[in-house]
Parts: C-alpha cells; structure tokens; sequence
C-alpha cells in the first residue's frame, strides 16, 4: 500500500513527499525555494531519477521539482485518475462473419502508462469497439488476450501456445484469426506460424502499429481494419502480414507471412515484401488482389499443427576477416544449425572453411542465405561458391534469413537426417522459396531522380 | 427590448469595467536556431515550393486522465483528409512522424530559459515533454511537443503587476494552404520551428491595456535578441471574457494593432449572448427544454427558383430544415459589428460539416431576402412550425448535412446555456469567427518518446549572468541620457544595446552620436545592400576608439564603417581589417589653418551668381571640401569656419561696395 502511495518514487523524492504526508495523486500546493507550484502529484517513472517531484498543474502540463528546493508541501485534496477507453459491448450481428483477434502485446492494442510515461498492451473487444468502432462493420469480434508482451520478448514458447491457439480457434468455425503483435519480430513470428500452421482454410492475420495507437496520428486503426477486413472477406487462407503500405493513410499491404522483413526502424510503411510482389492491396472498402497464386479460403475445417521447434540454432551474418573460432565456439556449445547470412551470392572467406567442414562433421546443420536479402543464393558462380558447398553448406535459395532460421529450428525440431532436413528445408510450404523472382521485387526507389520525384509529386506514398 | 451596445469609438474604460472585461494574452514568438526544436532540420527556411504530399488522418484518442477532449471529438466529426507539402531541405522524417523525436536543441532551451527569468517566473527543474492534441491536421502528429519552464511571473504596467501565468516552448505548427470541402493542405515548412509562448493572466482591462502589454512583451523577447523578427514570426491568442461570460480565445492574430477591434467586437458578442440566453430563458427555452425539429426537405423546395438552393438542387444535393422552436427573431440579433447570431450557425456549419461554400445556409429571420414567402409558407407548414419558430435550411451531400443540422441543434443548445467555450478565428474586419471548440487540458498527455530532462541549476545561473538590462530600464537610462524617443525604442530593442553602453561608459562617445551611428546609418548600410551584421563589435569599438582617440573625426566612423563593408561586399575573399582602412586616413585631423586655406580658395572661387542665396554657396562649398576631408575634420567645425568665411567675404564686398 505505502509503495502505491509514492509509485515510482524512491531516496530524496520518496523522503520529501513521505515528510511531508502526501503521496501520488495529492493535490498539493508545493513551496521551494524558487517560488510556489500548484497541482497534483503524479506517479513517476521507475527509470527516472530520484530527485524530482513530479506535478501536474491545472492547465495540463507535467513539471519537475526538485525535490531538495522543497521547503514545504500542503495537501488540499486527491485526485485519483483512472484511464478508460470508453468501453461499450461488441455489437453482434449473425449475418457477419467472426472473427478473433489474438493479443500478443505490442503497439497495436497499447495505451499510455503515465507512470512510466512508456507504452503498455491492452485490450479488449469493448475496448477496441470504443476506439475503432468501424470494427463493427466488417465482422463479430472475440478477443483473447494470449500474452502482453512486446515482440521482442516472443519466443518457442509463446509460438507454439499460438499455434496451438490457432488450431482450435480454427476447429471452432471463425472465419478469421487476427494476432496483435508488437512490430519489430512480426516477420519472425509470420514465419514460423507459416510451419506450424499449415494448409489453413481461413486467412491468419498479423497486424501491428508502427505508431502508438493513443497517438491521433497512429496507424493502428487502419491497420487493425485492414486486417479485420482481411480475416473475416479475404479469400487467402495464409499466414500473412497488414501493415501500412505508404507512409500515407491510404491503403495497407498484405504480405506472404514468409517473404515480409520489418526495413526501417520508424516508417509506418515498414514491413515490404522480399524479392516479390505483396499479395494484396487492402483498404476500408476492398481488398485488391495483387497476385493469384496464393491458397485460398475453404469451408472445411482441417489444418495441419505442427509445433516442432528446436532451439539451438542461430544465425551467423559473415563480415569480411571473421574469425573461425566463432564457428567453432557456436559448435561446441552444441548448436545443431547455423544460418549463414553470407555476402553477394552466399560466400564467406577461406580462413572459415576447416571450422565449417568441422562442424558439419559433428552432424550441425549449415544453410547459406544472402544479407543483401534480395536475390537468390548461387554458389556455383563462382569457385569460392563450389568449395563452400563442397564442405556441406547449403544453399537456401532465396529464403530470408530470419526465415530460413525459423524453418531450420522447426526442422530440427522433428528430424536430424541429414538427407529428411535438407528435402524438408529446401521444399517451399508457402513462399518461403519462390521458382521466380519476378522484375518488380526489387523496388525501392531512390529520391531525386527525376521520374522518382515525378511520381512522388503525384502519387501519395 | 432590443440589445444595445456602444459603438467601438464611445466605449471607455467606465464601460469595459461595467461589462467586467478581462483580458488576457498567450504570445507566440519564433527563436533564432540553428535547427528546429526536436529535430536537425535548418530553422527559419520558409518556401511554397514542395516535392511530395502525403495523407493522413487524424483520430481522437484519450488523455491519461481518461477522457476525449472535445475539439477531439469535433475534429472527428469533420472527417478531413489532410496532405501536407513536404520540401526535401525543409522537412525531414520526423516533422511527418515517421521518426521519433531527437533531444531538445540547446540553444531554444537557454534562450527560454532566459526569458522565463526575465519573466521572473518560479522556474521549474526538471522538463516533461507533453503531447498537446491538435486534430485538426496542423501537426501530422496529432499533437504539438511542449513544454513549460516557468510559473507564476509578472511584468510591470504602469504601476501594476501584470501576471505571467506560464512560459511554454514549443514546436510551431504547419502553415494552412487551403481547406475546402473535405480536404485541408498544409505547408510543412515552418513545422517544428521553435517557438516560446508567455502566457498573461486575464490581468487587462480594456482593448488598450492589452495593446500596450502585448507590446510590453514583444519588446521584452526582442531585447534578449533571441527572437525572430518579421511578418508571422510572432503570433498573439486574445482570450477575452465578460461578467457571466467564458473565456473565449481569439487565434492567430499576426499584428498587435489589430487586437483592440478584436477583443471590442468579442466582448460585445459575449454580451449579446448572454442576453439572448436571457431572452431565451424569458420565453421558457433552457438548455434542456429545447424543442426542434429537423427533417429532408428537398420536395418541398424542389420548385423554388431562389439562388443558392436552386443551384444546390440542380447539382442533386439534399436540403435539411432544422426548425428551432422559439428562436423566431433572435438570429438577426447582432451579436458582432455588421454580424448576426445566424454566423453563429453557420460558422458551426462550414468548420464542422464542412460546407464550406458560403452562404451555407438561410433563415426565417431574413425571410425576404430569401427563398419566396410561398416557400417559407410551404415550410412552415411542412415542419408545422409557427411565427414564434426559426427555420434554417442547409443544403449538401447526406452525411454533410445531417452533421449540420446535428451542429445547429447543439449550437441552439449552447446558446440557452450562454457562451460556448470556442476558439475564434481573427477576421481582417476585425470581427472573429468560429475556429474549433476550445481545448482544455484533457488535451495533454505526457510525451513518451523522450524521457524528463533535469536542468542544472549551474545551466540556469550561466544565463542569469548574462541576462540583457531590462528593456524598460535601459529606456529609462536612454531617455536619461537624452536621446530621442525613436532612438530610445530603436536601440532598446537593438542587438547593438550592450555595444552602446560599452562605447558611451568605456570611450566616453556621445550617446546620440553612438546611437545614430548603431541604428540609423547601419540599418541604412543594410538597405543599400551592405552587410552591417558582418562587423563585429570589436571592429566597430576599433572605429570608434579611433574617434575617441582623436585619430577619426565623427563623419569618419561612418565612412570608414562603410568603406569596410564596402571592401567586403566586393572583394569577400579579403579580410580587411579596421587598422588597414584606418592607416588609409591621414593620421592627424587636417589642422584649422590648412583648412582655412582650402575654403577661401573655394569660397572666393564661387560663382555668386549660380549660388545667389547665401545657404546655397554653403552647401555647395561643404559638399566641394569634405569630400577631401571627410574623416579628418569634424564637419560641424568645416561648416562654421565656411560661414564665417562666407560672412567675412559678404563683409568685404559690403564694404569695397561702400568704398566705391
């Protein structure tokens, strides 16, 4: 209880406001030595210092006061606050499609902790119908609310409970799951759910925020309309991805769940489709199909769950002049695959060969894919290419290397037949590999050409 | 009993005080960065030009405290697309919010910090960022970063205190290009610019006061010479109330002499909408008992021939009537110089329902102007509403005017309550219009991309340090010193006021002289095309120690100032220094005897018949010698010694004539 009263304050602060008997939420008139501060103690973030006091005055704004200029601190009433979203009850309509969103944390169901001033997961279907009503619309919504953690914090266990979330959602009849999840390891999870969950009859949809959604400006609503609207009219039963495509509140994308990779650190337009063209244009009104080749929406209701993941496996991003010992030390703490993310075509320096050929001899899973990420790996181009193969390395085509990551530990998970990996690794469940790569997969345009600025003039992006 | 209300001209400060006037200012001033305030991009670089627009929406979202502000929810309601003109040198990422905030830059922060302390402001010791909502588009955020540094200060009026609430900093906002329809532009250029923003307490009471403390405040930002100067860099809010009244803001105004008819005119309105709240309550209408009726109307006027709805109709848009129960008469009420209640109803209309083709709407009140009486009779009937009702027809697209005739109800339901809290827009006419309901502070909420920043009390000590003199002491020492009244104002608010003191206290010049020289003949040079700005103090002291010294005559300082500048304007590669011009000037003033020599040689050279006035042959004779001694001699001693010389001459013909 004590600790409630003086939230997030701790030393000199917690001591002044402890002498002076108040607490968070007194509405205090403050006396210091340079001058008179009305207003009403807020909570105060537990990463802050602990010299200040932390008011909110009248007219709204937080200050700071340090807390050893206090000479005195005058109670004259309490104002607890309590942040709502105006909840009102999820309208259903039977003619509608249901669908169930799956919380997972992250930035698309978030609200303000304004004691910590950082960005907390929330949500509920009352919730969520109070701040994108336009949800009502488009489909019957359940949510359940799996994890809150950011996606940074997602892991084995936390896709395999949502896997295994998704199966009996799916034996249930919704026509639709959407998972809420944090953006930075969205294209991690799409992945993996892409294995485990296999041959789905209804569309699987991860959607997230770039921006906060208690931030006017946010993405989320869009973002979470899209993929509403993807899950319960789509017509691609996949794991796939809704994020915004440009920068502008236009349309969103949707993206194969296996060749979408997050690519700028704070563009709401972050999540592209690698060395192919997006699946879907999606918007308020319509879904505009960009390809056809994806699976489509069945009525039955048999998937394919299968939650194998093994997880001593890492990826190695190669830089010029690396020192085999990295090679071997990854061996002998027992990894059992590596993915290579190796330069150009699929290479690494000769110096690193005798710890490769050693560590495929102790039966440890080599892949090699690209970091310039688009393009396919060929290491028959060149010698260097054939040696590296020779040793046992694998070629993963034009697999992303997060993704080849997340199909290596979930093929090791079930088998560690050298011959059974290779035939599982190298045989496309959805795009992972692709036969083609068609010319417009590579676009990102550059600014200031003339015909780029021409387009930017005209077309929002 | 109609309302009255004096005219602009009759009203004195007996009437404001008998209206319980009060008044009110927030100044918005931009700084003199290097970058903007939470972001790399060069501060003060304006264009038109732009290379892409993007688009975006705004949402209303709560506050931590739990609850939608109601701008919030007003903006919601217009459901505007806003695009925003992106230049690649002026904007970057972060002004579209595609990019968290970088730190506060420094040097907006200490130049707040020096005015919260010329403020006498209770300083505050750590800064947090808040989010302020602005859904209407002008920030791409939805919110303007902002922050306060200081409490409670005040400033001397005329004997008084006049109290400063706040000092803010802040980003400024987009420029508005167009908002028609559904659709709002905005120039991102000046996005991110940072600005400070004192704020008074309702502390004036009259048009004039405000004036005067307005001005107050402006000479005191200049003086730190922090502030940027010129058309829009400084932006003033009005908030006005009356007795029984609200606190209602006027946005925007660019020009301070412009804010006396202002605040008149919205006094005046607030008054007049007291006493039709008044006048409705007389006639048994309360906010709750208010009785309307809206329905489609486009049949019943489908025949009319009366401009604009005949239009409206020909483009098969919907007409609404909103009936107002009891209203009959009070919409021709003025409630604003040449403005009626009805722009009450239809500002509401074109801001929120976004019909923004005026006029927008027509009333019973003005029935002869227009419609035909057979369509009003038509209406009334069809409405079954009676002489002692209002009708107001608005015409658009279906949502469009099912949100208008929703405004015009809550409007009529405000207005049986009294004043609504709005923020107004200022009109050139000097009369205001409504801008968006007024923000409270359910509106703010903690910025959570950038954490607390403490401020070191030795960060606050090195600026009081060097705090400029305040701007009314320093023209209380001109006015000692005996200069005139534009030097006084003209050098106080100068960035030369510290040179000043320094040359009149250290090198004894003469304070007019100084002062000509720092305001008058620099500016000049400015206007010519020179670059005063590019000498520096220590090279104009140089030029004045020289004259101090004896080595310069007064005429000298501006010639060799000039011949610097000059040099440098077309040769900048040359770094010219005071002593090289210097050494180009004689050492030693020309003595009294040489120059007497010159100026009989001239004078008896003169041609007294095209100089027959005795005024003229000395202006022709000082122009023919000073320019060989300019700099050397102090011209005020040329031109006495030519007079004299002229009268010795006159003397001399006087009595050769006499003789003969």
């Amino acid at each position: 209880m004590t600790d409630k009263r003086f939230q997030g304050y701790r030393g000199t602060g917690k001591a002044v406001l402890e002498s002076h008997g108040v607490g968070v939420w007194s509405e205090v008139e403050v006396e210091s030595t340079h001058g008179r501060f009305n207003g009403l103690i807020l909570p105060r973030s537990e990463t802050s210092d602990d010299k200040h006091i932390v008011l909110k005055l009248g007219n709204g704004y937080n200050i700071g006061i340090a807390a050893d200029s206090i000479t005195s601190i005058t109670e004259h009433g309490r104002r607890e606050a309590h942040y709502k979203i105006p909840e009102k009850e999820f309208p259903v309509d039977p003619a509608k499609p249901d669908v169930t969103l799956f919380g997972t944390g992250g930035t698309i169901a978030s609200r303000l902790d304004y004691r910590t001033g950082a960005v907390i997961p929330a949500f509920s279907p009352g919730e969520l119908y109070g701040s994108v009503p336009e949800l009502a619309d488009i489909c019957n919504l359940r949510t359940e609310k799996l994890y809150g953690v950011f996606s940074e914090n997602m892991g084995p266990e936390q896709y395999i409970r949502l896997a295994e979330s998704i199966g009996k959602e799916i034996e249930k009849g919704v026509d639709g799951i959407v998972i809420g999840h944090g953006t930075d390891t969205m294209h991690h999870t799409s992945a993996i759910l892409s294995f485990m969950v296999q041959d789905s009859p209804i569309p699987i949809v991860m959607v997230g925020s770039q921006r906060s959604s208690d931030r006017p400006s946010s993405d989320a609503a869009i973002n979470l309309i899209g993929a509403v609207k993807a899950a319960a009219e789509g017509d691609i039963a996949e794991v796939i991805v809704c994020m915004f495509g440009p920068t502008s509140d236009q349309y969103c994308l949707l993206h194969c769940g296996t060749r979408v990779r997050k690519m700028h650190s704070s563009y709401r337009s972050t999540f592209r489709t690698i060395s192919d063209v997006p699946l879907a244009m999606i918007d308020q009104k319509s879904i505009k199909y960009l390809r056809g080749d994806f699976k489509r929406r069945r009525t039955d209701r048999s998937v394919k769950i299968n939650t194998s993941f093994e997880e001593m496996v890492t990826i190695l991003y190669y830089y010029p002049g690396m020192n085999p010992d990295i090679v071997d030390a990854i061996v002998d703490k027992g990894y059992r695959g590596i993915i290579i993310a190796g330069t150009g075509l699929g290479h690494v320096n000769k110096p690193v060969y005798p710890a490769l050929k050693r560590a495929v001899e102790k039966n440890v899973h080599i892949y090699m894919t690209v970091q310039t990420l688009w393009g396919y790996v060929q290491m028959y181009v060149y010698e260097t290419g054939r040696e590296i193969m020779e040793l046992g390395v694998v070629p993963a085509a034009n697999m992303l290397p997060e993704v080849a990551y997340m199909k290596l530990c979930w093929t090791l998970g079930q088998t560690d037949d050298r011959d059974e990996v290779r035939r599982i690794m190298l045989t496309p469940i959805t795009s992972e590999i692709t036969e083609r790569e068609p010319y417009n997969g590579y676009l990102i345009y550059q600014g200031e050409i003339p015909e780029v600025q021409e387009f930017l003039r005209t077309i929002k992006r | 009993m109609p309302f009255e209300f004096k005219p602009f001209d009759e009203m004195t400060p007996e009437d404001y005080a008998g209206i319980g006037f009060r008044c009110g200012l927030e100044v918005h001033r931009q700084l003199v960065t290097r970058t903007k305030l939470f972001c790399r991009c060069p501060a003060g670089r304006y264009s038109d030009r732009y290379d892409t627009e993007i688009l975006r929406h705004m949402r209303p979202t709560l506050s931590e405290l739990g609850e939608y502000d109601g701008t919030a929810l007003m903006e919601k309601k217009t459901r505007k697309n806003i695009h925003y003109r992106i230049h690649h040198d002026t904007v970057c990422t972060y002004e579209f919010d595609d990019t968290p905030p970088f730190f506060i830059a420094d040097d907006a922060l200490d130049a707040a910090i020096e005015l919260a302390l010329l403020l006498r402001l209770n300083l505050v010791n750590e800064l947090h960022i808040a989010r302020k909502q602005y859904l209407d588009g002008s920030i791409p955020t939805g919110f303007q970063r902002t922050t306060i540094l200081g409490v409670d200060g005040w400033i001397p009026y005329k004997g008084r205190k006049i109290g400063i609430r706040q000092l803010g900093l802040e980003e400024d906002a987009c420029r508005e290009v167009s908002d028609v329809g559904h659709d709002r532009v905005y120039l991102t250029d000046r996005l991110g610019m940072p600005l400070v923003e004192p704020v008074t307490e309702p502390d004036m009471r009259t048009p004039q006061e405000a004036v005067d403390v307005a001005w107050i405040i402006r000479k005191l930002c200049r003086s730190t010479g922090k502030v940027r100067t010129g058309y829009g860099t400084a932006r003033q809010d009005v908030n006005v109330s009356v007795k029984g009244g609200t606190r209602v803001e006027i946005k925007g105004v660019p020009q301070i002499w412009r804010i006396p008819r202002l605040v008149y005119n919205e006094a005046r309105r607030q008054c007049s909408l007291l006493y039709i709240r008044d006048e409705l309550k007389r006639r048994g209408i309360a906010p709750d008992s208010l009785e309307y009726r809206v329905d489609d109307v486009t049949r019943v006027v489908a025949r009319t021939r009366d401009e604009p709805i005949r239009s409206a109709l020909d483009e098969g848009l919907r007409v609404k009537c909103v009936v107002l129960k009891g209203f009959g008469g009070l919409l021709n009420e003025e409630t604003q110089e040449d403005t009626t209640f009805a722009k009450e109803f239809s500002d509401r209309i074109r801001v929120i329902a976004c019909l923004n083709r005026l006029p927008n709407m027509v009333h019973s009140d003005t029935a002869s102007e227009s419609l035909y009486g057979r369509d009003w009779q038509q209406l009334r009937k069809k409405m079954s509403a009676n002489q002692n009702d209002a009708l107001i027809l608005v015409w658009g697209d279906e949502a469009d005017t099912q949100t208008a005739c929703q405004e015009i109800v809550i409007r009529a339901r405000e207005a049986a309550t009294g004043i609504p809290s709005d923020t107004r827009q200022a009109l050139k006419d000097g009369t205001n219009g409504f801008e968006r309901v007024l923000p409270g502070a359910d509106r703010m909420y903690p910025d959570t991309d950038l954490p607390p920043l403490a401020i070191p009390p030795e960060r606050v000590d090195q600026i009081r340090k060097r705090l400029p003199e305040y701007v009314w002491d320093r023209e209380a020492r001109y006015r000692a010193m005996g200069l005139a009244d534009d030097m006084v104002e003209a050098l106080s608010l100068s960035t030369y006021s510290d040179l000043f003191s320094r040359l009149v206290d250290e090198l004894k010049i003469n304070p007019t002289f100084a002062a000509v020289v720092l305001c008058q003949r620099l500016k000049a040079f400015r206007r010519q095309g020179l670059r005063p700005h590019r000498l520096t103090d220590d090279e104009i002291t140089d030029v004045f120690k020289a004259n101090a010294d004896g080595r310069l005559a007064r005429e000298g300082v501006v010639h060799i100032l000039r011949r610097l500048l000059d040099r440098r304007v077309r040769e900048p590669g040359e770094r010219l220094s005071v002593s090289d011009v210097l050494d180009a000037v004689p050492d030693r003033p020309t003595s009294e005897k040489e120059c007497m020599v010159h100026i009989k040689t001239a004078v008896e050279r003169l041609d007294h018949g095209r100089f027959p006035t005795s005024a003229k042959k000395h202006r022709y004779v000082m122009g023919l010698l000073m320019n060989d001694f300019r700099g050397r001699v102090d011209g005020r001693k040329v031109s006495q010694w030519v007079s004299e010389e002229l009268d010795a001459q006159r003397g001399h013909d006087v009595s050769t004539k006499v003789q003969a």
